[in-house]
């Protein structure tokens, strides 16, 4: 049956591939195309323009400033949300010490469970709104309204949160990081449960502490979930579009104040839309893509360790 | 975040809507017109515009069984109006079908349509996703409104309609050398407040800039923040610096930044309308926080008695009518003097705006055409006043028999004072990215970051930018205020 296996395996593939190539190789193909034009998006108007576009990027002065804000935002909310999600994970599943039931999580830890994930299941116009409120830059706003009441804030002073050039962008990584972690939680959970007992037990026996059994054991053991997450999370702080738009000062997707919470997704839409620079907005888009493959080879590569079988 | 409202063509500071949902739209809307190959278009243009005989009556030309499709910025107007001018336009042509579609997403919706030559006939193109018209324009999308203006007007067939306009609408509307866009909406700007608050402390409206830092003062010894504004989007404090500077300078001021001459932004006016305001920064005359709140948020707080002040213009009371309290009694002044200033006290800035466009690709130019002219009637501009509370372009179209909210009341005497010395500001629609910086510049001012001279400093490079890029299309206006 050797010589029927192609044809079975290309009839299984060319729908998905076809489709794949229709609406995500080929736009690719396009928006580089476009991105050597001056096309402003809104005809068919356009004149080639060779990589005069590309030029004027590494001159312009703001989208430097979105590519560091995403540099930024590329390694705070990997390392800060896996590291949280990994403690977590660790204290619900093998953190407990249950005395005589061997190994469990902490007490409680199936109603953790379920609060952590909470986040993972509001959309980002619900999380908007929410941390709109949260930031709120009077004492109307949660956290000013906490500090103006503990008495660590002038309520005719209060700090701007979402609108302060110095805290504006740290506003949206924690946002972000609060968002994602309980989703994390649970993937390292599920990788935790396929963790046999025995080794706990075994490390248990030979009087291993909960940080030697989190270092020797769980960590390596989660290496290939980790890896993963990094992954999905490096391009999530490349992308920051949706909650920097609408939580941010500024005309047109945020990024203010002045720029302070600028990401390369809202400069691309702004010149995109608003500035009628489609071209160049393009070229942008080209940038962010290469970017965000280059982020994601060498994630993988870097990251890349022995299997093991259990 | 659900409240949107009209606000002039030029103001894109709103909060903007979420998720990339104008990508998720246009991805949509690009799936609907079949797998086009091409996001920049891959169909020719719209096909040619059905019309029938022209007459007095019928002055483009409708073809009475043609249908007419409408896409309405669904903001602070709402969309309800859409459905009275309906009314009208069936009352004319009863054949002809009619579709209307209210949305926020005007980019979302109309960019892929644009695109691929298909585009509604009658367009409201505003809001915070509004398609830019100097690019619409440069790219050959509007058809021309001439034809228009100069189309007998429906209440009388012996005057024109560019006769039964506002001054300066057509203006506001001209690319070129011809009106393109019908700004519909006639929106006064200057500062508001409560004449019950006003009338309780027995404050009254002060007509120099020098009685108001004294009055902001009192009101401060009061317990009330004398100043609110909308500080997550710097456009609304821009608005009261640049009046400021035309009221001061006059037209030569006007013709200054508006024609990014050289050093325009360091003029005496300029300097002298940017340093009275930062007195608001400087003496803390500001509602704390402010300078992070969105529109809603510290226009409900002056609503609450928490502010005296706050400046916006006249789709304010429209927007705020669930947080408005009763006997709040809202009302309206002009930017107060500086001394020496060439315009008088009541000079305002006044202009029309929400602008209603007929794509030169539409299946029914006519059609378009022929439902803007029904607007412009009397019939069309009351139901407006009454369903969306505000003016219209359309001069004396608002009989006394036509009830208005105190707020609307105010605004309107104010634009009658103002009469001949009303000023207007092109810039803001003219150059986009312009404006987005000096919206930044004007954030980091009003937080104090930023000093008066810094302002003006970074300000001038703005235009300075904006001047030397030969990919962006110039302007230039006359030596008039309007």
């Amino acid at each position: 049956m050797r010589y029927r296996k192609y044809p079975f395996i290309v009839g299984f593939l060319i729908l998905p591939v076809g489709l794949y190539v229709a609406l995500v190789i080929w736009p690719y193909l396009q928006t580089f195309g476009y991105s050597l034009t001056d096309w402003n998006g809104e005809s068919q108007a356009m004149h080639f323009v060779g990589l005069r576009n590309y030029g004027q990027l590494f001159d312009d002065p703001v989208f430097r400033t979105a590519l560091w804000h995403n540099v930024l935002l590329l390694v705070f909310l990997p390392l800060v949300t896996i590291l949280l999600a990994l403690f977590f994970a660790f204290m619900l599943n093998v953190g407990g010490r249950g005395g005589t039931s061997g190994v469990t999580g902490v007490r409680g830890s199936s109603f953790y469970r379920v609060v952590f994930f909470f986040p993972q299941v509001l959309s980002v116009g619900i999380l908007a709104v929410l941390f709109d409120s949260v930031y709120r830059p009077d004492g109307s706003g949660l956290v000013n309204g906490v500090l103006v009441k503990l008495g660590l804030e002038d309520p005719n002073h209060p700090f701007l949160w979402l609108s302060s050039p110095s805290a504006s962008l740290w506003c949206i990584l924690s946002v972000l990081v609060w968002s994602n972690v309980g989703f994390y939680l649970v993937l390292f959970s599920a990788a935790m449960q396929s963790i046999p007992r025995d080794i706990y037990e075994a490390a248990l026996l030979d009087g291993a502490g909960r940080a030697g059994t989190f270092f020797r054991i769980t960590l390596p053991l989660l290496w290939d979930s980790v890896q993963t997450a990094w992954v999905y999370l490096a391009i999530l702080a490349m992308d920051a579009f949706a909650l920097v738009s609408t939580l941010t000062p500024g005309t047109g997707f945020g990024g203010g104040p002045d720029h302070h919470s600028e990401v390369l997704s809202t400069y691309f839409m702004r010149n995109f839309q608003f500035f009628g620079k489609s071209g160049y907005a393009c070229a942008m888009g080209v940038v962010l893509l290469l970017v965000t493959l280059v982020i994601s080879i060498a994630m993988l590569r870097v990251t890349r360790r022995e299997r093991i079988e259990y | 975040m659900i409240f949107e409202h009209g606000l002039p063509p030029d103001t894109l500071s709103r909060r903007r809507f979420l998720l990339g949902s104008a990508l998720a739209a246009a991805a949509a809307a690009a799936g609907a017109g079949g797998l086009s190959g091409c996001a920049a278009g891959g169909g020719g243009g719209g096909s040619s515009s059905s019309s029938a005989a022209k007459s007095k009556s019928n002055p483009f030309g409708v073809d009475s069984s043609a249908p007419l499709e409408m896409v309405i910025f669904d903001g602070g107007f709402g969309s309800d109006y859409a459905k009275h001018f309906e009314t009208l336009y069936s009352k004319e042509f009863p054949d002809a079908k009619l579709s209307m579609t209210a949305t926020q997403q005007i980019t979302g919706v109309l960019q892929p349509r644009f695109n691929a030559g298909n585009p509604p006939d009658l367009v409201d193109d505003s809001g915070a996703q509004q398609i830019k018209l100097d690019v619409l324009y440069g790219n050959g999308q509007l058809a021309d409104l001439g034809p228009l203006l100069d189309a007998p007007s429906v209440d009388d067939p012996n005057t024109k309609v560019r006769d039964t306009l506002m001054p300066g609408t057509v203006a506001a509307g001209t690319y070129g050398n011809s009106m393109y866009d019908l700004q519909y909406v006639y929106t006064a700007f200057g500062l508001w407040y409560s004449k019950s608050l006003f009338a309780k402390h027995g404050w009254t409206v002060p007509t120099t800039w020098d009685d108001w830092i004294k009055q902001a003062a009192e009101i401060k010894a009061a317990g009330i923040a004398p100043f609110a504004f909308q500080g997550k989007y710097p456009y609304y404090m821009l608005v009261p610096i640049m009046d400021l500077a035309a009221k001061h300078g006059g037209v030569e001021t006007l013709v200054a930044v508006d024609n990014l001459e050289p050093n325009a932004w360091k003029s005496d006016p300029v300097k002298q309308a940017v340093e009275a305001i930062y007195e608001i920064v400087a003496r803390n005359y500001y509602l704390p926080g402010t300078q992070g709140m969105t529109h809603i948020q510290s226009q409900t707080a002056w609503n609450n008695g928490r502010a005296a002040w706050i400046p916006c213009g006249s789709w304010l009371e429209n927007e705020q009518l669930k947080a408005t309290p009763a006997g709040f009694d809202m009302a309206f002044a002009p930017m107060p003097s500086l001394s020496g200033d060439k315009l008088p006290q009541t000079a305002i800035r006044a202009g029309a705006n929400e602008p209603f466009i007929v794509p030169a690709k539409a299946r029914n130019v006519p059609g378009g055409m022929e439902m803007m002219r029904l607007m412009l009637s009397k019939a069309g501009s009351v139901a407006f006043a009454q369903v969306a509370h505000s003016l219209t372009v359309v001069k004396n179209a608002v009989g006394p028999n036509v009830q208005l909210l105190p707020g609307t009341r105010s605004a309107n005497a104010a634009v009658q004072t103002s009469g001949a010395s009303t000023f207007y500001w092109y810039y803001p629609s003219w150059y986009a990215q312009l404006e987005t910086d000096l919206e930044n510049a004007t954030g980091e001012l009003m937080a104090g970051r930023m000093k008066p001279a810094d302002w003006m400093n970074a300000c001038q490079a703005a235009a300075d930018k904006t001047a030397k890029d030969s990919s962006i299309k110039k302007f230039k206006r006359s030596a008039s205020l309007i």
